[in-house]
């Protein structure tokens, strides 16, 4: 038998090649496949039948985001709430630094999250596209308008106030400082928890069966990280940020257990497996460490307590990003379970009982 | 100009793939490239960017008959899948760019110069029909031919299929006849055979309907495919819940907050 010449075999034929070795490997090994391709004899075999779906194939596709999306999540959630802090800070007369500071963070993350949101776009220089039109029944274009507002306003007052801090206060600044608080203010309070809505309202099921939880979910995980962002840039005496620090993490600790007591095959994603441990990991980060440390922080000394708000604040911003990602993955693991679509028992397997089922 | 609609009869279907072949050639489709699926002569698998048209094979392996039943062969049925072109179109109401519309024909068609490639339309998919072309960037299904339609034309597919498996016309006529084959179907002893066309879910009907035998789900059609805008409601409750708790614990904090005044 003459071999196939090596010379004309292409890069796919070579990936084919290694395939059907792991093939084989595994049959030897376990007589059962795992992997899709040539079958061994006596081994199962997937089926297409009412208990097993179409071979198991899911029905749903995964979103098709990167990174950027989840991260986009992150920073938006961060943004609009420094946003609200900023603005807030203002009108009450607290610490004009605080108030200016809160203003940089909103204003860097209206800088980034386009940059983000543009950057997964399949078709970039197509960002416009989504300016077109305003769209009230597609969580995406009110995203977006939000995005636009919230982006001009927090640019706004962040640029004005810094001029007013550099030349001196005049009337036209003034005006652009308060129209630009006023606006991040008003866009801001969607903007830092329609990413919610936004993954709410689609197919995936661990996402629509969470549509009321994952506004309020990823608003206190925005404002948690707001809060870690200003207590790192020094604010660590403020107690209005101690305060809503300490909101924030008891808000996740309660989504969290209820995350946990909660048993539905939709929310398997979020208990169990790799994109499990991920949502554990973001959810204790951002909900009960910090809760402790920011309450063990309430006693004894002056350094300890601000070594100890320094931890909560790199705790939550972690766990506010973890979680992100955290939700999005688990949207994909979900959107891999063709059991869910299709309203099938856990139970059913793809590789089931060799021949036809009993029941036809 | 009408309302039209396919209405995909399995019982009928051979699996020859014409339309496959067909959709592709008119409408310029990428290749899927080669693979083996491994446990089906379908190597395909489902409609995406490249595969607007997709003929499911649903394989039955022989069962031996015993104890004086008579053995039963391998069964083997066909149905090609297409987008449903919902009447409540999921991913025409995710779309944030306005491409995705929906034609004078009752189909759903993305208008590819507008679309944007951002894949919301492919997450509000109910039937996961939509998808992202990797290469384009842009989203792809099934556009309905609307170009053909356009021209008084029927879809390429439905043109294609040699034994008038896949029949294109108008939706009223269509979900006559679908209860007329059904009917005759039954008479001839197929008690199996049904409708899918979730006119009762959220979707509200589709523009494809489909006859099979036995559990639509063996096709991968859900029973109970929902319109993601119904969870609209209680996301916007909750984000306008959100927003409130924001501004009212911000508000007090501050004013609680004595010491950081100026």
């Amino acid at each position: 038998m003459s071999e196939y010449p090596l010379s004309k075999m292409n890069e796919q034929d070579f990936a084919r090649e290694r395939r059907l070795e792991e093939i084989r490997r595994q049959a030897e090994k376990r007589g059962q496949l795992q992997v899709v391709g040539p079958r061994p004899a006596g081994a199962p075999f997937p089926q297409a039948s009412p208990e097993h779906g179409y071979y198991g194939i899911p029905l749903l596709k995964e979103p098709p985001w990167t990174w950027e999306i989840p991260l986009y999540f992150f920073v938006g959630g961060a943004a609009g709430a420094a946003a609200v802090i900023g603005a807030i800070a203002d009108y009450t007369g607290a610490d004009r630094e605080l108030v200016q500071h809160a203003r940089w963070v909103a204003a860097a993350g209206s800088v980034i999250s386009p940059a983000l949101l543009i950057a997964d776009l399949g078709r970039p220089e197509r960002f416009l596209a989504m300016l077109r039109v305003f769209k009230p029944q597609s969580p995406m274009s009110v995203g977006v308008w939000t995005l636009v507002g919230f982006s001009t306003g927090a640019a706004a007052a962040a640029f004005a106030g810094f001029l007013r801090q550099r030349y001196g206060p005049s009337l036209p600044l003034r005006v652009l400082e308060n129209a630009g608080s006023a606006a991040s203010l008003a866009f801001g309070l969607p903007f830092s928890n329609y990413t919610g809505v936004l993954i709410g309202a689609t197919t995936i099921p661990v996402w629509n069966r969470n549509a009321g939880d994952l506004p309020l979910h990823f608003a206190a995980s925005g404002l948690g990280a707001a809060v870690g962002i200003l207590e790192l840039m020094g604010h660590r005496k403020s107690r209005a940020l101690q305060a809503l620090g300490l909101g924030a993490a008891i808000f996740e600790s309660w989504e969290g257990l209820r995350i946990e007591a909660r048993s539905h095959e939709e929310l398997d994603p979020l208990k169990h497996g790799a994109s499990g441990w991920i949502t554990r990991a973001g959810g204790v980060l951002s909900g009960p460490l910090p809760t402790v440390l920011r309450l063990a922080s309430l006693f004894g000394s002056k350094k300890r307590s601000n070594s100890l708000r320094r931890m909560a604040a790199w705790s939550a911003i972690a766990g506010s990003v973890i979680t992100r990602f955290a939700w999005v993955h688990a949207g994909h693991v979900s959107a891999r379970n063709w059991k869910l679509p299709l309203q099938l028992e856990k139970g059913a397997d793809p590789l089931g009982e060799l021949g036809r089922p009993s029941d036809q | 100009m009408s309302v039209t609609a396919f209405l995909t009869d399995s019982t009928l279907c051979i699996g020859c793939k014409a339309c496959e072949v067909a959709c592709k050639e008119w409408n310029g489709v990428d290749q899927d490239g080669f693979d083996w699926s491994g446990f089906s002569y379908d190597n395909t698998g489902a409609v995406g960017a490249s595969t607007w048209r997709h003929v499911k094979f649903v394989e039955q392996p022989p069962v031996p008959g015993f104890g004086g039943n008579a053995a039963e062969p391998t069964s083997w049925t066909f149905s090609s899948d297409v987008c449903k072109h919902c009447e409540e179109a999921g991913c025409l109401e995710a779309c944030p760019t306005g491409s995705i519309v929906r034609t004078e024909f009752g189909g759903v068609f993305i208008q590819p110069d507008v679309c944007n490639g951002c894949g919301y339309c492919v997450t509000a998919c109910p039937f996961g029909v939509v998808e992202r072309n990797q290469k384009d960037g842009r989203a792809f299904k099934c556009t309905f031919c609307y170009d053909r339609q356009k021209v008084g034309l029927q879809p390429a597919c439905a043109k294609a299929c040699p034994t008038e498996s896949i029949k294109f016309g108008e939706i009223d006529h269509l979900r006559e006849e679908a209860q007329k084959r059904v009917d005759e179907l039954h008479r001839r002893g197929m008690q199996d055979a049904v409708i899918y066309d979730p006119t009762e879910s959220s979707v509200g009907g589709t523009h494809a309907m489909f006859i099979v035998r036995g559990d639509p789900r063996t096709y991968n059609l859900p029973p109970a495919p929902e319109v993601p805008t119904v969870y609209l409601k209680k996301s916007w409750r909750s984000s306008a819940v959100a927003a409130g708790l924001l501004l009212g614990g911000t508000l007090l904090a501050f004013l609680a907050d004595g010491d950081g005044r100026r």
